[in-house]
């Protein structure tokens, strides 16, 4: 056969042959594809199950209730604020086991309830003095061991000389559940209490609100300038030299790692404006200058992506470079904008490193009032808690990196929201 | 009309044959006293880069008269036509040079506002592009950012006006509330024309405006362009031969950038005199 000037034949071997390899290969490249995306799932379940598992119990917490006599020989009236709340609950606890008398004892089962529970006493008097001379139904969280043994995390079944909690107070707790006394409410603590050193008290309200305010502050910053940088560079500079210089700065300024932001705000915020450590305001400007980047570059894409007829459209009944913008353009690619900013957003809502270089993990009680005031972020609240030892803050983690979660899901959610909904076709 | 036509073929009878020539030269007394010049182009030369689009275009464009710019693709007419509004402006590395007059004044003058002038000579685009907003606020957007309205009394009648000129108004006036972009192809393009319209210009410059739109909608605009002439001077440009002969009294012929012939559209049509407009026109190129 001469070369080349046969029709292709669909029944030779040959050809049947290579069909069948092509048939294998694409077939390969789809399972590849199932494959990855398999085990990039499978990462994820594992991951979230894993955090569920640790971090679910977190979210119930075992609190008592006692009679407590709120004895007015031992509270200033005048100042209910001053008082002798301590030896108030010490009593009205040890008055439940009247078989208790030795002082060690007494301690030990006042150990029971959580140390901050005259704290807890006395606000409720502050916030209503005419309690004073009454008995009162007081409930307050136990302490951790006694949570960690009421969610099972503490057996039973361990030798006594291997757990928290002694044979002798697991008898006060049985006693305690007999009487019906304990109870697991859902731990609305964890998201209205600030940081505490006991795990029963400690919560992500001054995380929360540390966050919020640093968001505030990133998106207040880094909007408008983002904007405004996007629409110069789109529309308005022009093509030499120096504004490519500025545009491939842009571009490897996302691919800073954040650390180094951090670095730049404890030199340039805290050490060159003197601005105060540990606030929201700093955080929020060191992830505006994580943030700026990516909302120039999805800013731009946007303005991109607006077709050029409406441009003209508006040129040509002499509308002015600037309208042509604010009337048409940016209105227009809002919506892009809007998601790319939310996604930076989230991205800066994660971010740990830049908020521990500028002291954003102290160990702050309340949450801030203000973003002058120190306070902690979600990141870093999780940073706080994963170091410390005690048995109640592992399952506080792995809680607290699921509100983290929750937010950046929420985050996320908006941006396909407003995606969806503003999305023209032209 | 016919006398007119006449003269204008006895006076391309007598016509040296030169390629370029200016076209004061070739209209007919008549036609002179009834048009007089709107707009004058001299020695136009546009540049993309170093690439040169057009050569030394001299045209003039008459008032109250619809003038074609026929052509190949690539021939230089829409250049030529978005130079009459400076809409090159926007382009970068784009530089055109000659004189370009509108009435008295050089439109590419040290102190001539680009945004003023494009109030004078709108443009009609070929795709048409309405703001993605309702149709009441496409006609009032010019007039709002040109303060040509104070009350909202008198910016509904511009929109009425507007849209009745367009021969829009009647199938529009219960909706203007909805979108211009849920508008038919060529309900589109009139409500572009009327957008154009709305800011009172008195030239509107139309770049292929039927290209994009079916027989039926064509049919519409081009009665509609025929109507507005009464009252603006229009230059539209246009790849349809049969376009050109149905609307405009003048047609122009750019080839690679020149322009090769101008003269009454019957005139080119009938009877051209360089050889290249003849080509094109009975379709041996282009």
């Amino acid at each position: 056969m001469t070369t080349g000037a046969a029709p292709a034949s669909f029944v030779s071997d040959a050809a049947l042959k290579r069909l069948q390899k092509r048939k294998a290969a694409d077939q390969r490249l789809k399972y590849y594809g199932l494959g990855a995306i398999g085990i990039a799932l499978l990462l994820l379940a594992t991951l979230v199950t894993s955090l569920i598992i640790t971090g679910h119990t977190a979210f119930l917490q075992t609190h008592v209730t006692y009679p407590v006599y709120l004895d007015p020989a031992k509270i200033d009236a005048q100042d209910p604020s001053k008082g002798n709340y301590r030896s108030i609950v010490r009593d009205s606890f040890t008055a439940l086991f009247p078989e208790v008398t030795a002082v060690r004892e007494k301690r030990a089962l006042t150990d029971i309830l959580t140390s901050a529970a005259p704290y807890i006493l006395r606000d409720e008097v502050v916030d209503d003095p005419e309690l004073i001379g009454q008995t009162i139904d007081f409930t307050v969280p136990v302490s951790d061991p006694f949570d960690q043994f009421m969610k099972g995390n503490i057996k039973r079944e361990t030798p006594e000389d291997d757990r928290r909690v002694s044979d002798q107070e697991i008898a006060w707790v049985d006693q305690l559940v007999a009487e019906g006394r304990l109870s697991k409410p859902f731990n609305i603590g964890l998201l209205t209490n600030a940081d505490s050193r006991f795990p029963e008290m400690a919560g992500l309200a001054g995380a929360i609100t540390g966050s919020f305010f640093a968001l505030l502050v990133c998106f207040l910053i880094s909007f408008p300038t983002g904007i405004a940088a996007a629409v110069y560079l789109e529309e308005f500079a022009p093509k030499n030299k120096f504004t490519d210089l500025i545009e491939v700065n842009i571009n490897n300024l996302a691919a800073v790692p954040s650390v180094v932001f951090g670095l730049l705000g404890l030199a340039v915020f805290l050490g060159t404006f003197g601005l105060p450590r540990s606030a929201p305001l700093v955080g929020g400007m060191t992830l505006a200058l994580m943030t700026l980047p990516t909302i120039i570059i999805t800013t731009r894409a946007s303005l991109k992506a607006v077709p050029p007829s409406i441009r003209e459209a508006a040129l040509g009944i002499g509308a002015s470079k600037h309208q042509v913008m604010m009337h048409h353009v940016v209105p227009l690619a809002m919506p892009g904008i809007l998601t790319g900013t939310i996604i930076g957003l989230a991205q800066a809502l994660g971010e740990t490193a830049p908020l521990l270089l500028i002291g954003m993990n102290a160990f702050i009680t309340s949450p801030p009032g203000g973003i002058l005031d120190p306070s902690t972020a979600l990141p870093t609240q999780i940073f706080i808690w994963a170091d410390s030892p005690e048995r109640g803050f592992v399952s506080r983690t792995s809680a607290a990196i699921l509100v983290l979660l929750g937010f950046l899901v929420a985050m996320n959610a908006i941006a396909i929201y407003l995606r969806r909904r503003f999305e023209r076709r032209w | 009309m016919k006398t007119a036509q006449n003269t204008a073929q006895a006076e391309s009878q007598t016509a040296t044959n030169g390629a370029t020539m200016t076209p004061a030269e070739t209209a007919s007394p008549q036609v002179t006293e009834m048009h007089p010049i709107k707009m004058t182009a001299r020695k136009v030369d546009v540049f993309y880069g170093t690439k040169q689009a057009l050569f030394g275009v001299d045209l003039e464009i008459r008032d109250n008269a619809v003038t074609a710019l026929i052509g190949p693709s690539g021939c230089g007419k829409s250049t030529f036509l978005r130079c009459l509004n400076r809409m090159n402006d926007v382009i970068d590395n784009c530089r055109v040079e000659g004189e370009i007059r509108l009435g008295d004044t050089n439109i590419y003058g040290a102190n001539i506002d680009p945004v003023l002038l494009r109030a004078r000579v709108g443009m009609v685009f070929q795709k048409p592009n309405p703001f993605p907003k309702s149709i009441y606020e496409n006609i009032a957007y010019g007039p709002r950012i040109h303060g040509m309205a104070e009350r909202r009394a008198e910016m509904d009648e511009i929109v009425e006006t507007s849209l009745r000129k367009a021969a829009l108004w009647d199938e529009v006036k219960d909706r203007l509330q909805e979108p211009g972009t849920g508008l038919s192809g060529g309900q589109q393009q009139r409500l572009c024309i009327a957008r154009a319209i709305a800011v009172n210009p008195e030239v509107i410059l139309m770049d292929e405006p039927c290209s994009a739109l079916d027989p039926i909608a064509t049919a519409r605009v081009e009665e509609l362009i025929d109507e507005l002439r009464e009252n603006y001077t229009i230059v539209i440009v246009t790849h349809s031969m049969q376009q050109a002969a149905r609307v405009s009294q003048r047609t122009a012929f750019f080839h690679l950038g020149n322009l090769v012939e101008e003269d009454e559209t019957d005139q080119i049509f009938t009877n051209p005199r360089d050889k290249r407009t003849q080509d094109y026109i009975t379709g041996r190129f282009g």
